[in-house]
């Protein structure tokens, strides 16, 4: 198994027509290394196999340990302060001094990511339910910004400020997430992971064929960027990518405490129930299918709230920002941070956005869906909670493997059961 | 109607293209049967047969277009090599995605993410690996040209071998899955996994041979899809969301009820696009597949593997 694993590692960093890549990575002399590797950890394997038990209870035992001491500093009042704190002071401090291709990345990349992040994390972590095509709720996002301002073939009625466009959008985004959710919330949970799919596919064909409405592959170009002329302030925001990160951190930070205060309320709690036992759930008085939708059409609208923000900071939006594996893309933050956590979510997003710019030198940009796919199977396998995960999820998750419960709010909705 | 004028042409390509929805659903439709699972990886299983097709057909033919019996014997060696590709695919794909998972008893979740990656890894590694741009396979083997006409309508000799691949591959499944030890276990395990172990069924080797069966007929259907098309990296996705909508259409878990979701979905949409812009052709299924959810989200023969056949 080692074996395979390094082999197909190991075509990372060709491409070519058909047998070039494999040529030129498992027939030439640089395969020698993962092989070496490969039989390494095989042998590691096999010597500590007769002492599997011993080797396992050591594992554990560690394991043990930095739970202890992560709760203890849970715990400490000082602690649960200085974190946040901390990360926030970093977030504050360290942008100004990047260059502008940082900066740059950090606002189209990391910054708008971890707020589809943040949005997605309300489905598929807190209702448990999986969305396939989130990235087409972003392109409404994008494309009502591209309309209201006028900037598409087809004329609005009036056009407005890109932050006017926000309610519109997100109330836009929310309405075709309850229509798209409606009919399929009341089935079986991965009907509605397909129909996601679908939709995201027919939204990035409207998008790329339509082109009298929506400018297609030339796409809508000179979206005017944020600007407030209220209350005697008169700021518009320019192609600097440094004000614009200020509006992102202040709006990822507005809905991270809403999305906190969703977690701990009666909505929260009753997500948790039904992800835990949707029966015991509708059992007990709640609308599970209503409840399933209000995570969806939150998620929704978070992800055209994040549209409007990218539409007006990059100005040009073609068919391409939207295409379906973008929102496999942000599906893998959501699981490599942890599901559910949103610490988690926006820190996933932010480092695996920042890691493929970082090794843009060595490994080939177009190269990192490749291993985003390898890392997805990896957390399914060994860390299914995600790297930061959340507790609540992750205790979820150990039991329902151990047969209590559910993880999920995949199963088939109380109401329409026979 | 828009298509009543035209409409024998439109009804010949529809079931073409069925019958390969019809080939690929049941891949869906078996995992579903025993599972109880989407396997969103297998649009890639498709991929997989219709790439290891081309290159065992360009690997044997060379540079020379073939006359006669060779064209006949390469596009068998075609079709079986995908259908052995695709097998294969979906045996790693078992073993690397689904078995881990099984082991530990994760939720449902988990394996639908786990296989979702799978289909992204083998996606953007076949883009990687094979290029981005779509690659001509049939006018290497024949050329295209109408055979008979059945009322005015051309049918192609891709047609008939498309179809008549096809039919085989459903009887020979059908009868697998109705008549063999093996189907007997498949249908079995997809009643009730649990009582069907205590029976001395391996659930274990039974989900391992319900992956492969799909993975053969949907690894053939690559190869065939790709001849009349073409072969590409993303050809999987679309044909893949279609199959899993006849599959929904017929009642997943249903084998008959596959095969008739997928000619049927083929038709509708082959006369769909006579009355709306061809770009729109996708647009057809969704709304095909939304609907039935919403109205009979059994499909039109009912649900459950163990029942039906």
């Amino acid at each position: 198994m080692a074996l395979v694993l390094a082999l197909v590692s190991g075509p990372g960093g060709n491409t070519g027509a058909y047998s070039y890549g494999f040529r030129h990575s498992i027939l030439r002399p640089r395969v020698i290394p993962f092989l070496a590797v490969a039989l390494v950890v095989w042998a590691l394997i096999e010597v500590a196999r007769p002492r599997r038990d011993q080797v396992m209870g050591a594992i554990q035992q560690r394991r043990d340990l930095v739970d202890a001491k992560t709760a203890k500093l849970r715990r400490n009042p000082l602690a649960r302060y200085a974190v946040p704190v901390a990360v926030l002071a970093v977030a504050v401090a360290i942008p100004p001094f990047l260059n502008g291709f940082w900066q740059t990345v950090l606002v189209q990349e990391m910054g708008i990511f971890a707020l589809l992040a943040l949005g997605l994390n309300v489905v598929v972590g807190f209702a448990g339910l999986l969305d396939l095509g989130y990235i087409a709720f972003f392109a409404v996002g994008s494309y009502a910004t591209a309309y209201f301002t006028g900037r598409l073939p087809v004329q609005p009625p009036f056009t407005l400020n890109p932050f006017w466009i926000l309610p519109i959008a997100v109330l836009a985004a929310l309405v075709a997430g309850v229509i798209l959710g409606a009919p399929t919330l009341r089935l079986r949970g991965d009907y509605l992971a397909i129909v996601t799919l679908g939709f995201g596919e027919v939204v990035y064909s409207f998008v790329r064929n339509k082109t009298t409405v929506t400018g297609g592959d030339s796409g809508a170009f000179n979206i005017p960027h944020l600007s407030i002329h209220a209350a005697g302030i008169n700021y518009t925001w320019t192609t600097r990518q440094l004000p614009y990160y200020w509006v992102l951190l202040v709006m990822i930070i507005i809905v991270f405490f809403l999305f906190r205060r969703l977690e701990n309320s009666r909505v929260g709690r009753a997500w948790t129930a039904i992800r835990e036992d949707e029966v015991a759930a509708s059992a007990s008085g709640i609308p599970t299918v209503r409840y399933k939708l209000l995570a969806f059409a939150i998620g929704a609208s978070t992800s055209g709230f994040a549209g409007v923000l990218y539409a007006a900071n990059v100005s040009v939006i073609t068919d391409q920002d939207f295409i379906v594996q973008t929102s496999i893309l942000v599906l893998v933050f959501v699981i490599f941070g942890g599901m559910g956590s949103m610490w988690g979510v926006v820190a996933g997003a932010a480092f695996l956005e920042w890691l493929p710019e970082r090794l843009r030198s060595i490994v080939p940009p177009q190269d990192r869906f490749v291993y985003f796919g390898m890392l997805i199977i990896l957390m399914m396998i060994f860390r299914p909670q995600g790297m930061i995960p959340s507790r609540r999820r992750a205790l979820e998750i150990k039991q329902a493997e151990s047969g209590i419960g559910e993880a999920d709010g995949l199963g088939l909705p109380k109401e329409v059961q026979q | 109607m828009c298509f009543t004028h035209n409409f024998w042409p439109l009804f010949i390509s529809g079931i073409e293209n069925g019958s390969v929805y019809a080939l690929v659903a049941l891949g869906y439709t078996l995992v579903y049967g025993v599972l109880q699972l989407i396997n969103f990886a297998h649009s890639e299983v498709f991929m997989s047969g219709a790439f290891g097709g081309l290159f065992t057909v360009q690997a044997v033919a060379g540079p020379h277009t073939p006359h006669g019996w060779s064209t006949v014997w390469l596009i068998a060696l075609g079709v079986v090599s995908g259908a052995v590709v695709g097998g294969l695919a979906a045996f790693i794909l078992e073993r690397v995605a689904y078995r881990p998972l099984r082991r530990r008893g994760a939720p449902p979740l988990a394996f639908l993410i786990s296989a979702i990656g799978a289909s992204f890894f083998a996606l953007n590694l076949a883009g990687k690996e094979f290029g981005n741009n779509p690659i001509a396979v049939q006018q290497d083997l024949y050329s295209e040209h109408a055979e008979f006409h059945i009322f005015g309508a051309p049918v192609l000799n891709t047609y008939l071998i498309i179809v008549g691949v096809a039919v085989v591959l459903y009887l020979v499944v059908d009868q697998v899955v109705s008549r063999t030890r093996l189907g007997k276990g498949i249908r079995a395990v997809a009643q009730d996994a649990e009582t069907a172990s205590l029976m001395g069924i391996n659930v274990e080797r039974i989900i391992v041979a319900t992956f492969i069966i799909g993975g053969l007929v949907g690894g053939a259907g690559g190869f065939l899809y790709g001849m009349a098309y073409n072969v590409q990296f993303n050809m999987g996705f679309i044909p893949g969301l279609k199959a899993f909508t006849a599959a929904v259409l017929g009642g997943i878990g249903n084998i008959r009820g596959a095969v008739v979701g997928g000619l049927l979905l083929g038709v509708i949409e082959s006369l769909g696009v006579a009355c709306i812009q061809t770009e729109w052709t996708d647009t057809i299924s969704f709304l095909v597949l939304v609907l039935v959810l919403m109205i009979k989200p059994t499909g039109l023969f009912g649900e459950r593997l163990g029942r039906a056949a």
